[in-house]
């Protein structure tokens, strides 16, 4: 049931694939700024940057209605982004203002947006998984209400190549196979799991494979090409909206940067990293709408520009943001109903 | 003969010369090997032994801390790194029902030599699923040691015991220790499970503490001292077995207690010790013991409120002139 998916689809209109390149260099753009803002201590804690994987979210998200629910990792920035969370309230959040989509309670590694149903950022490796088929199990019980007008709530899922090798996805991926809850798996296999290379960490390489045994398709996707992992992000939705259960796309990709703002980056070789940046998903975009007579200098200069002002906007935002009142420390433990102030119980 | 190093080299030592000493013994968890480990406590040692003995795994911490019991099952005696003992919270299963429970389940006949071990704690704006103090969720349970050492010489010294010792134990260091430098005894320096240590002598009041937060309560009572306040830092250092002679010992000799601890409040560690003073020392005490502890909430990643969740020196000295009456 795995397969390699088949060569890049054709391009889209000029005005979807400017979308998809836009996409991918806001979040380009955006992950350079955190990386600035870190090393002046804007940004702190753990800062893991998307740099090299934004054809995934880029080509992905998108698919997904505003019906549909989004889990991601502790790499989340890019999901964020481009699911609609604004690029101010994402930056707010890092600072730890008030203004940032949690408050500033949650920094880097915990985006969350009820509003987008993005459901965080989840900094405990295989940790959103479960979460995810609980979504899914909620989205199928409420049956013909919870089906938009295309047909079945589909929630997707990311995590990396390392979390494969926990229980929690393994018990996910039955328990959404068995039960046939409309989960979309999108592992963001790139390679390594901090300092781990896959090799050392699977028995079975091949990870849609292994979501194979569990029952539900499962296909590897070159997750460079933002059009091969639209094209299969469509056609999976499309089965799940249709009442298809569970699916899994396995998103193969590489991080051009560190883990994380402290890794030394000792145990992979530079000529791997150069050799993936060759297939950096942007130039590999733009070349081929440059090809097609869609983009040229100007073409380009003109989605920095607007990124650029985006990027710019949602620092500024960040910057003039406040502090949230000490008061407030002990709010939000449990929730604050029937005039109970939020206090513990 | 003592030499300074860190408590990041004073555990890298522990582990190379039990590793010597005892063939039985090995390391195993996520980037251990190749990586020198997240913190790089176990650095040099995949040279120095082999991967036989120095054990990359995947990230399957319930999987790799359960396999961990089950060859100390049956004589090895493994030491089981968790990258942070947040992560352990998926091995509790093992921990608690298997590594805890297994001596007492068999009437005696099979024990379990193990270790686990790694940071604890939280660091600097690192969020609510990254901070926070694994030391409750293991004391808990009988059947597991905890210790939680704060200086590089009772890093070394535990850590040996713990490898040593016949059971389970839990060996929890601090996130922000491994830098820490102090002088460490040269030889084959042990540190016996269950022994609380004065870091520092006073008169007027007891601040008694466990693991990172030590070094909070020394500052405190620096602090104290020019005030004129005479305090006595008890570093239990093993939290089970507990050393309760020497919190009795400090509690006779002073009159007054403050517990300061880095975990939360609710049936932490300070309440098992209140428990304790109260019931044996109850005729000595001039007030009521008090707690410096996190805030009972999630960690926050803003500073000003991360700040405020923590126990600061301050509060510690508020604490301590409150027992005093001084305030
Ligand atoms: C349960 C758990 N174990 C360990 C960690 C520490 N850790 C954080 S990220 C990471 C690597 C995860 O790799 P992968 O799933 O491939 O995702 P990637 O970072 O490559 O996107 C590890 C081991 C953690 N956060 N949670
Ligand atoms: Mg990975």
């Amino acid at each position: 049931m795995t397969h390699l998916y088949p060569p890049s689809p054709p391009l889209p209109d000029r005005a979807h694939a400017r979308t998809l390149l836009r996409h991918m260099v806001l979040v380009r753009r955006f992950e350079e700024k955190c990386a600035e803002l870190y090393t002046r201590e804007k940004i702190r804690g753990f800062l893991h940057l998307y740099i090299g994987e934004e054809a995934v979210a880029a080509g992905s998200v998108p698919v997904l209605g505003p019906d549909d629910s989004v889990v991601g990792t502790y790499r989340e920035h890019g999901q964020a982004l481009v699911r609609g969370v604004p690029a101010t309230t994402v930056m707010a959040e890092m600072f730890g203002k008030v203004e940032g989509c949690a408050r500033g309670r949650g920094g880097s590694m915990h985006i969350f947006d009820a509003g987008t149903r993005f459901f965080g950022g989840n900094a405990i490796v295989g940790g959103g998984l479960p979460i995810a088929v609980g979504l899914a199990l909620a989205a199928r019980r409420e049956g013909s209400a919870h089906r938009g007008s295309d047909g079945t709530r589909v929630t997707a899922c990311y995590f990396g190549d390392g979390a494969a090798a926990e229980g929690e996805f393994h018990e996910s991926m039955n328990l959404a196979a068995l039960w046939d809850l409309p989960v979309l798996f999108c592992c963001e296999n790139n390679f390594y799991a901090m300092g781990t290379p896959i090799e050392i960490s699977h028995s079975e390489t091949d990870l849609a494979l292994r979501a194979a045994s569990y029952g539900m398709p499962a296909w590897t996707v070159d997750g460079m090409d933002v059009l091969a992992v639209e094209d299969a992000t469509r056609r999976a939705v499309e089965a799940m909206r249709g009442g298809g259960g569970p699916h899994f796309l396995e998103f193969r990709t590489y991080r051009f940067r560190a883990h994380s703002m402290f890794d030394p980056e000792l145990y992979r070789a530079k000529e791997e990293v150069e050799k993936w940046k060759k297939r950096d998903p942007i130039t590999l975009l733009a070349d081929r709408m440059r090809e097609g007579g869609m983009l040229d200098d100007d073409g380009m200069e003109e989605v920095e520009a607007e990124v650029r002002a985006e990027v710019e906007e949602a620092v500024r935002f960040a910057e003039a943001g406040t502090w949230e009142p000490v008061e407030d420390l002990t709010r939000f433990v449990y929730s604050e109903q029937d005039g109970d102030d939020g206090e513990a119980a | 003969m003592m030499a300074e190093i860190t408590y990041r080299e004073a555990l890298n030592q522990a582990l190379a010369e039990e590793m010597d000493r005892d063939d039985s013994v090995f390391l195993m968890g996520e980037e251990v090997a190749e990586y020198d480990g997240a913190y790089k406590v176990s650095k040099g040692l995949l040279e120095r032994f082999d991967d036989r003995r120095v054990v990359d795994t995947p990230i399957s911490e319930l999987g790799f801390a359960g396999l961990g019991v089950g060859a100390a099952m049956v004589g090895l005696r493994p030491v089981i790194e968790f990258m942070t003992f947040n992560f352990s919270l998926l091995a509790l299963d093992q921990v608690i029902n298997s590594a805890a429970k297994m001596l007492y389940m068999s009437g005696g006949q099979i024990s379990v030599p193990i270790v686990f071990r790694g940071p604890t704690g939280a660091a600097l704006q690192l969020s609510a699923q990254h901070s926070q103090a694994a030391h409750t969720w293991y004391v808990h349970a009988p059947g597991v040691k905890v210790v939680a050492p704060a200086t590089p010489a009772d890093a070394k010294g535990l850590l040996k015991a713990a490898i040593r010792d016949g059971d389970p134990v839990a060996v929890m260091e601090g996130e922000l220790l491994y830098n820490l430098k102090g002088e460490v005894p040269d030889g084959d320096h042990v540190v016996p499970l269950g022994k609380a240590e004065v870091k520092r002598e006073g008169s007027d009041v007891s601040l008694i503490t466990h693991g990172a937060p030590v070094h909070l309560a020394l500052q405190a009572a620096a602090k104290l001292e020019k005030e004129g306040v005479d305090v006595e830092v008890l570093d239990l250092r093993s939290i089970r077995p507990l050393d309760v002679d020497a919190i009795l010992e400090t509690v006779r000799k002073t009159n007054r207690a403050v517990y300061l601890e880095e975990g939360w409040p609710f049936v932490g560690v300070g309440t098992q010790i209140i428990s304790v003073i109260q019931e044996e020392a109850f005729d000595h005490l001039d007030a009521p013991v008090l707690r410096v502890t996190q805030a009972d909430i999630p960690m926050p990643y803003a500073k000003n409120l991360e700040q405020l969740a923590k126990p600061s020196a301050d509060r510690v000295v508020e604490a301590c002139n409150r027992v005093l009456y001084r305030s």
